[in-house]
Order: C-alpha cells, then sequence, then structure tokens
C-alpha cells in the first residue's frame, strides 16, 4: 500500500543517508530537510525575534509612560534616534511601533508559531515519516531567514526602518518624502515580505500535502487530533490570502519605483503637484485586509488547535464537542475572508458596504463563542493537571474571550466610528491575537520540550513564567480600554498637546510598568528553555500520558521518526478517562479488540472493521513476495 | 561610575536568584520530587487561579466605578448619543458574558485540579449543548447587529439639503477649514492650482469660491446638521472630534463626508464639566508623519443665531488675496468682485 511503499523508500533515503553525509553539520542543523529541525530552527528564530519584539515595545511604551524622562541612557543602541536633550526622536517612535507590529504578527507569531508547530507536529501526529517535501521545507525556512535578516538589517540603516504602521498604508508608505521611513527603510520592509509571502507559501503548500496524503493507516480526518485540524485550516488559510498581500506589496512597489499610480491621485506634497492621478488607497486597504484579517486567524488557530490538544490532554477528559470544534474552526475559515473591510469602517468604503461587513463580522463571534463553552465544558469534572502548558492554556481562554467581547463592539460599525484607531482596539487584538497567540506558542512549546530536546523544562520556574506573563499582560491591556474608551489614538508620540487626551499619565505610567516587568519576565522563560536543553531532567517518552501519535516515537525521535514500522491508528485521539478502562488514557494505536472493557456499544463494531484491515495487509504483504 | 554599580547590582541579584534555582533543583532531586507535577503545585497553582480572579474582577470594578467619569468623555451630538447608548448596551450584554465565563473558567479549573482518586468524567459531546450555545449568541448578535445596522444606516445617510457645507482638509500636519461662505457652497478645486497662498487649490472659475472663506477652527452651529466635506491634500488623514462621536479618513483623490447635529454649545459644556477652559478638540486618528500626534483643531460650537453673527463677519478668502482675481475668467469677474465683498 502507498505508506507501506513510503516506508521502504524512507529506509532506502536513510540507507543513503548513513553512507555518505549523515554526520555532516551542515546538513543535519543548517540545511537540513528534517521537519523537526525545521521546526527548531523557526522557533529559536521567533524567539530571537521575539525578543527583539519585545524590547521595541519596551522602548514606545517608556516614551508613552515617561515622556519626560531622560532616556540618554540609550543612546549607546539608539544614536542619534535620541535627541541631546535625551527624548526619543518622533520618527523613531513611529518606526518602533511600525517594526513591533511587523515583526511580532509576522516573524513571531506567522513563522514562530505555525512553523514551529505545524513542522513539528504534523508529521508525528499523523504518522508520517517527514513532510511531503523535505526540501521545500527547507527552502520555506530559509526563505523566511533571508526576510529576517533583511528586516533586520532595515532597522539599523540611517533613515530608519519603515514607519507608516505595521499596515503601511499609502500614500504614506509610498512617498518618501512624507516621512523619512518611507526610503530605503519601507524598500527593505516590501523585499522582506516578499520573502516572508514565498516562506508562508511554500510552508503551507507542503502542511496541506502532508495532511491529506501522508496520514498514517488508520488516521482517518474523523480520526485526527484537533492540532492537525487547525494546522491544515491555518495553511489553507495562508494559502489563499498570503497572494493577495503580495499583489499589494507589488503594486505599492510599481507605485514607489515606477511610477503607476495604483494607490496614488491628487497629492500635492513638499510645495509639489504629483501627477498621479486616478489611483486609491483604499484599493490598497482592501488588498491588505484581504489577507490581514485571515491573518489574525492565520496566528490564532494553531494556538487554539494546540491550546485543545493541551486542555484535554491535562484535564483528562476528551475535548469536548470534538466535532462542534471542527465545524467551527471550518466556520472560522470561511468567514475568515469576508468580514476583512471591518477594518475600514471609516475609511471612506461605502457605508452599505460597512453594513454587509458589519453583519459578516458579528457572524464570526459564533463560531468563536462555540469555542469557548466547548473549552469550559471540557474543563469542567475534569482532573486538572497544572502542567506550565496547561496553565498558559487555560490563560489563553481567558484573554481569549476579554479579547473576543471587545470585537463585539469594534465590529458594530455604528459603536466603531468611536472606537476606531483608538486604544482600545489596541487593547482588543492584543488580546485576543497578540496574547492569546502568545499563550498558545509558550504552551506549545511548554507541551512538546520533552519531545523536541528529549528533556523536561522547570515546572516552577514555568509557574512563575506563567503567572508573571498572565498577571502582566491584563495589567497592561485592560486598563488599555479605558485609555480606548476615552478617546485617545493610536500611534501618538504624545497625548499632551490635547486636552481631551491629557488624563491618564498615571494609568500610562502603570501600563509601561507592567509591560516592562512583562517583558523582563520572559527572561525566565529564556533561561528555562536553553538552560533545560542541556541540563534539563531527561524526559520520559510521554510525559504527560498522552493519546497522540508523537508519544509513541523514542525520547529523542530519529530521522524517519519510527524506528521499525509506522504505528496505525485505531481510534480518535481524545480517549481520556474512559470508563472501564485501566489507565486515564487510551492512546490512539490501541486497537479496539484489546480494550474490550472501555469499548462503547459503536466501538465494538469497529473491531470486525480493524480485523478485515489487518487481513489485507496480510495478503498484500504476501502478494509482495 | 554610576552606571557601572547599577550594573554590578544587577549582576549580583542574577547570580543570586541562579544559585537559588540551583540550590531548589538539587534539594528536588534528593526527595524525588524532581519536576513532577507534584499535589501541592497543583493546590498552589488552583488556588491561584481564585485569587487571581477576585483580585482581577474586583480592580476593574472598582476602576470602572470610581473613575467612570473620567474615561467616559461627555457626549456633545445627536448620533453619539444614540452611538453611547448601543455601546453600553453592547456592554453589559458582552460584559455579562465576560465575567461568567470567566468566573467559570476559573472556578472549574480550582475546583476540579488533580485528585488521584477521582477520575474525570468521559462527555465527549452533547449537540443539544451545542446547538443552545450556538443559537443563543446568534440571537443576541442578531439584535445587536440589527439596531447597530439602524443606527449606522442613519448616521451615514445623506446630509440634508440645508446643513452647513464646511470643507476640512488634512496636510502633514495641520488641518485647513474652509467655509462655503454666504451660498453655503464649498466651490470647487483642483489639486493643480494649490500654491503656498492658495492653500486648498480653490479654482476660480468656479464661482462657488468667491465667497469662500477659511477659519482658523471649526466654527458650528447647535442644532443645525453640519456637513463635513473631507479631503487630503498628501497622505491619508482622519478626522476626530470625540465629544461628537465623530471621525471620518481623509483620503488623498477621494472626498469622503461625515454629516452630524452638535447639541451642547461650548458655552454649555464649560458650565457641564465645570471647567472654564474647555474646548472641543478635533484630532487626527491616521498615522499621517512625524507630526501625527499635533494635529490638532479647536471646535466650537455656537448658539444658531451667534453662528450667523460670527459667519457674516467673515470677510472672503478672495477678498483678502484680491491678486487671485487675475484667475478668474474675464466674464465673472463683475460677479465676483460683489460676491466676494471686494466692492462695497
Amino acid at each position: 500500500m502507498a505508506t507501506a511503499e513510503a516506508h521502504i523508500d524512507v529506509h532506502a533515503h536513510d540507507d543513503h543517508h548513513d553512507d555518505h553525509h549523515e554526520q555532516s553539520f551542515i546538513s543535519k542543523y543548517i540545511f537540513s530537510t528534517d521537519h523537526k529541525t525545521i521546526a527548531k530552527q523557526f522557533l529559536i528564530t521567533g524567539i530571537l525575534w521575539a525578543v527583539i519584539g519585545a524590547a521595541l515595545s519596551a522602548i514606545f511604551r517608556l516614551q508613552l509612560g515617561f515622556p519626560e524622562a531622560d532616556l540618554g541612557w540609550l543612546r549607546p543602541l539608539l544614536g542619534k534616534w535620541i535627541s541631546p536633550e535625551g527624548a526619543l526622536d518622533p520618527s523613531f517612535y513611529l518606526a518602533l511601533v511600525t517594526m513591533h507590529g511587523t515583526i511580532m504578527v509576522f516573524f513571531v507569531l506567522t513563522a514562530g508559531l505555525s512553523g514551529t508547530f505545524s513542522n513539528y507536529l504534523i508529521p508525528l501526529q499523523i504518522g508520517a515519516r517527514d513532510m511531503a517535501s523535505g526540501f521545500m521545507n527547507m527552502l520555506s525556512y530559509w526563505f523566511f531567514f533571508v526576510s529576517s535578516v533583511i528586516m533586520l538589517i532595515s532597522l539599523f540603516i540611517e533613515t530608519g526602518p519603515a514607519s507608516g504602521g505595521w499596515v503601511v498604508y499609502p500614500p504614506l508608505s509610498a512617498l518618501p518624502q512624507a516621512m523619512e521611513g518611507s526610503g530605503l527603510g519601507m524598500t527593505l520592509w516590501l523585499v522582506a515580505m516578499v520573502f516572508f509571502i514565498a516562506s508562508s507559501l511554500l510552508g503551507g503548500i507542503n502542511y496541506v500535502t502532508t495532511v491529506i496524503n501522508l496520514r498514517t493507516k488508520g488516521m482517518t480526518f474523523s480520526r485526527l487530533p484537533l492540532t492537525i485540524w487547525a494546522f491544515f485550516l491555518t495553511a489553507v488559510i495562508g494559502i489563499l490570502s498570503f497572494p493577495v498581500l503580495f499583489a499589494a506589496a507589488l503594486l505599492l512597489v510599481f507605485d514607489r519605483s515606477f511610477g503607476t499610480s495604483f494607490y496614488l491621485s491628487e497629492i500635492y506634497i513638499q510645495g509639489e503637484a504629483l501627477p498621479n492621478v486616478g489611483g486609491s488607497p483604499i484599493l490598497y486597504q482592501h488588498l491588505f485586509w484581504f489577507l490581514g484579517h485571515p491573518e489574525v486567524y492565520i496566528v490564532l488557530l494553531p494556538a487554539l488547535g494546540i491550546t485543545s490538544e493541551i486542555i484535554a490532554t491535562n484535564s483528562r477528559k476528551p475535548i469536548f464537542g470534538y466535532k462542534a470544534m471542527i465545524i467551527s474552526m471550518m466556520g472560522i475559515t470561511f468567514l475568515s475572508f469576508i468580514v476583512w473591510a471591518h477594518h475600514m469602517f471609516v475609511s471612506g468604503l461605502n457605508p452599505f458596504l460597512g453594513s454587509i461587513f458589519m453583519f459578516l463580522t458579528l457572524i464570526i463571534a459564533v463560531p468563536s463563542a462555540v469555542k469557548v463553552f466547548n473549552y469550559l465544558t471540557t474543563l469542567w469534572k475534569g482532573n486538572i493537571v497544572f502542567t506550565p502548558a496547561m496553565l498558559f492554556s487555560i490563560g489563553l481562554v481567558s484573554v481569549f474571550i476579554s479579547g473576543g467581547i471587545t470585537g463585539i463592539f469594534l465590529g458594530n460599525s455604528a459603536i466603531d466610528i468611536q472606537l476606531h484607531d483608538t486604544y482600545f482596539v489596541v487593547a482588543h487584538f492584543h488580546l485576543v491575537m497578540g496574547a492569546a497567540s502568545s499563550f498558545g506558542l509558550l504552551a506549545g512549546v511548554y507541551h512538546w520540550f520533552p519531545k523536541m530536546f528529549g528533556r523536561m523544562m522547570d515546572a516552577r520556574l514555568g509557574y512563575i513564567h506563567f503567572w508573571l506573563t498572565f498577571i502582566g499582560i491584563y495589567s497592561v491591556f485592560f486598563p488599555m480600554h479605558y485609555i480606548g474608551i476615552a478617546g485617545f489614538p493610536r500611534r501618538y508620540y504624545s497625548f499632551t498637546n490635547f486636552d481631551a487626551f491629557s488624563g491618564f499619565t498615571d494609568l500610562n505610567m502603570f501600563i509601561s510598568i507592567a509591560a516592562i516587568t512583562t517583558f523582563v519576565g520572559q527572561f525566565i522563560f529564556l533561561f528555562n528553555f536553553f538552560y533545560s536543553m542541556f541540563r534539563g531532567r531527561k524526559a520520559p517518552a510521554n510525559p504527560w500520558k498522552s493519546t497522540t501519535l508523537e508519544w509513541t516515537t523514542p525520547r529523542v525521535p530519529g530521522h524517519g521518526n519510527w524506528p521499525g514500522e509506522i504505528p496505525k491508528v485505531y481510534r480518535w485521539a481524545y480517549d481520556y478517562s474512559k470508563p472501564g478502562a485501566e489507565d486515564d488514557f487510551i492512546p490512539q494505536t490501541v486497537p479496539y479488540s484489546q480494550t474490550l472493557e472501555s469499548n462503547l456499544p459503536h466501538e465494538n463494531d469497529e473491531i470486525a472493521l480493524e480485523k478485515e484491515m489487518e487481513e489485507e495487509e496480510i495478503v498484500v504483504n504476501e502478494s509482495r513476495h | 561610575m554610576f552606571g557601572f554599580y547599577i550594573a554590578l547590582a544587577v549582576l549580583l541579584v542574577l547570580g543570586i536568584l541562579l544559585l537559588i534555582f540551583r540550590i531548589t533543583r538539587l534539594v528536588n532531586v534528593v526527595k524525588g520530587t524532581g519536576d513532577q507535577t507534584t499535589d501541592s503545585s497543583n493546590n498552589w497553582n488552583g488556588i491561584m487561579m481564585i485569587v487571581f480572579m477576585v483580585v482581577f474582577f474586583g480592580l476593574a470594578a472598582w476602576y470602572s466605578w470610581a473613575y467612570f467619569d473620567d474615561y467616559d468623555p461627555p457626549v456633545a451630538s445627536e448620533h453619539g448619543e444614540l452611538t453611547d447608548k448601543l455601546f453600553w448596551r453592547t456592554m453589559w450584554i458582552t460584559g455579562l458574558v465576560f465575567v461568567i465565563t470567566n468566573i467559570l473558567l476559573f472556578v472549574f479549573s480550582y475546583k476540579y485540579r488533580y485528585n488521584k482518586n477521582k477520575k474525570a468524567l468521559f462527555y465527549p459531546h452533547n449537540n443539544k449543548l451545542e446547538y443552545l450555545w450556538t443559537g443563543v449568541p446568534a440571537v443576541v448578535l442578531t439584535w445587536l447587529v440589527i439596531s447597530g445596522w439602524m443606527a449606522w444606516d442613519g448616521i451615514m445617510s445623506e446630509a440634508p439639503e440645508e446643513a452647513e457645507q464646511i470643507e476640512i482638509m488634512g496636510m502633514q500636519f495641520q488641518w485647513s477649514i474652509r467655509y462655503g461662505g454666504m451660498d453655503n457652497n464649498v466651490g470647487e478645486y483642483d489639486y493643480r492650482l494649490i500654491d503656498p497662498v492658495n492653500n486648498h487649490g480653490m479654482d476660480f472659475s468656479d464661482r462657488g469660491n468667491f465667497d469662500d472663506f477659511l477659519s482658523n477652527s471649526l466654527v458650528i452651529p447647535k442644532g443645525k446638521p453640519v456637513l463635513l466635506k473631507i479631503r487630503a491634500r498628501d497622505v491619508l488623514h482622519s478626522v476626530f472630534i470625540p465629544h461628537m462621536r465623530v471621525k471620518m479618513d481623509a483620503v488623498p483623490g477621494m472626498p469622503t463626508q461625515f454629516w452630524f447635529v452638535a447639541n451642547k454649545t461650548t458655552e454649555e459644556m464649560r458650565i457641564e464639566e465645570g471647567n472654564p477652559d474647555f474646548q472641543y478638540e478635533l484630532a487626527c486618528t491616521e498615522i499621517c508623519g512625524d507630526g501625527h500626534f499635533s494635529m490638532k483643531k479647536f471646535v466650537t460650537v455656537l448658539e444658531p443665531d451667534e453662528y450667523e453673527a460670527w459667519k457674516a463677519e467673515q470677510k472672503s478668502w478672495l477678498s483678502k488675496n484680491p491678486d487671485y482675481m487675475a484667475q478668474v475668467p474675464e466674464d465673472m469677474k463683475e460677479l465676483a468682485l460683489v460676491t466676494a465683498g471686494i466692492n462695497e
């Protein structure tokens, strides 16, 4: 059969490796085609980016919380961006905000999250030797690496990095004369994003292909763990929406460098009337948000998938409403493509179109609510083990609720008039997308670290890290709702110019202190991560008593993942605490014929099918010999 | 030197922390508890869930109550009262959901924390429950959407005929305001006619421009519809008048608009707020460059008769810049002189 053949092929491949360059450092760790190594490359790069992205936010929080402070001590790092009086340069403030957004959304929560866990878990959880195309997978990482290098360089150039906000709306981003950051910094931003999109597409195509084609025997779609469903749907969203961002970026390149007028019309700037007429800045916004909104789900769905898995495992209960979870994820996937214009209610969009998008946007709250209720019911009457991963998953559900609820305000175009582009929006998306996805990422690292590195992370440091982060995140973003209701606009360097926005200096100070403390607290995680990689206690093969396939591999799975045959799958991934069963979990590889004591009536019928499957296999094997 | 001491102190603290970490780890290894989740760590985390919940809700409730007037800006427009009502209605409904779901989350986490003598309930699905919590949010959301849509439809409808026409143009980094003048008609413009004096690029072959005048602040009447004709000269900007609940992007090459009715004069607001210096303000909410945070205009709301008197006092732009008479076509010069108030 197909899987059996693939199995043989891989072995041939392995032997080849043994003969020639299995030991080569470069092919093993750098230009590796092994999905596990690539996942670790994405993870480490993502973590480095997260440190940079968070550090940028710490700097602009200093400006917002302590506008009078002397920042001269940052001069060794920021150079001329700190004025002789020790104040942060306003144009660099915008650059910080822009790069923080770009880095966090794309480099950390897209590449760092999907890149790590889709790569790591898809082959391991569906029972495959590797990705469908190891070479494409390698390219995916190295395109991301090139993109990272270019984006990093842009931070250090003389005119500063792109600074028109992470959405880089033209004409601001199209006209170098409009701001310093729209010069070389913006060019580098666009080039980096083109490489990034290529990387995302290479990864996404691979994920989809692998999930469809390389599932092991018995691993039907209705037996896939929710993680895989989430990664699969995420990849589908990415494949369909990233090319549109590519188009948006390409047209922007044309407008910037080749004199076209896709986004430019009737502009008089710096004493000069530009020749461009007929373009529309709104066109860019449509193209951008056609990716930009699905992007929210690209970063969120993998986190929700990871959480589903971790909550079920550590509640020692099946995930409640497995099918409902899949249907709601599919609903979110579909709807994510038809809500983009809710970012544009007051952009000059036709108000009728605004009404349509309001309806569609509020529909997407329904599947999100279903997911939350299912998580809550999974916890209900569970037997909850608080591993650090579980804590972060519970934290995710909390911030997902808190941030999701404010979406109902913003999705309502009438209410959005006042709240649009205020700190209310900042609070909303940082909770529902930023914090929720970061929690998913951290939960995933804590949960799968033992499989990745064969060692355990320190649980106590994990607890301290969680509580510090959880309290910190709420301290930073919850008060922002008040500031937003008061009408404070986003991306303001200072609020003292307006009487209407001059209050809340104390609250802004509080937020800044909380933000910087939370940032510093992340070093506990970094220490734990790198320390445990080398000095952590050796992990058992299945430390969390989990049912999925990755825990049937050796402590540190080698090339090809399973030393012998690929395991077969006989049941879904959530047989936890099944009545009658001896243990409180039954791995997916245990046939129903061996668990007669715990089978549900309809599962006894499966036994006959299992027998058929085995007989068929014997026939196939005999015919081969 | 001071910096050196700080660096030394940080290093020492880090060293001590590392030492503590090493010692507790070794103690754990000796005790054999290692990294296993133990009953005590499980209890501790469960209790923290409850503590967090109580403190978090407590602080949020206290702040929301005690500082209400600080974060809830007074409203001074007719549609603003409607959107505020929708806002607070949504707040009550979603606030309730927020509290209930978070309480369930933290209480379940605490109550069902691990106990080795217990087994979790095998409860994989219940379709009735799924239908229930698909249906109820759908119904509530439909209600919210429909009330929001009706408000939105009214706010975004065609401006009434008699609305005061005022052009507001964003540019790096200020606003420029032009009134339609006595004919209440903001004249045509062409961006190629913009020069350092003719900021708006007024096209003087259009008679609508003859009586137009510029103003340093946005002055509007109370109780009368005002139509803001919004444009941008260089990059995107966005008109935001927080107290009026007005916001609309200014887009180069694509004029936008927003009409509203102010219902409190600046004087009335000064009394209501108990602040004799109170001024309505207009800000920019679309990132537009380095000076984005400083694009401010004052907004003054007058009684209708005061407004008419103020308007009558204003001198047309053309009368202040008679050089531009040269741009007026020959056959309209006479008309322009009269309309602009040059020949009085």
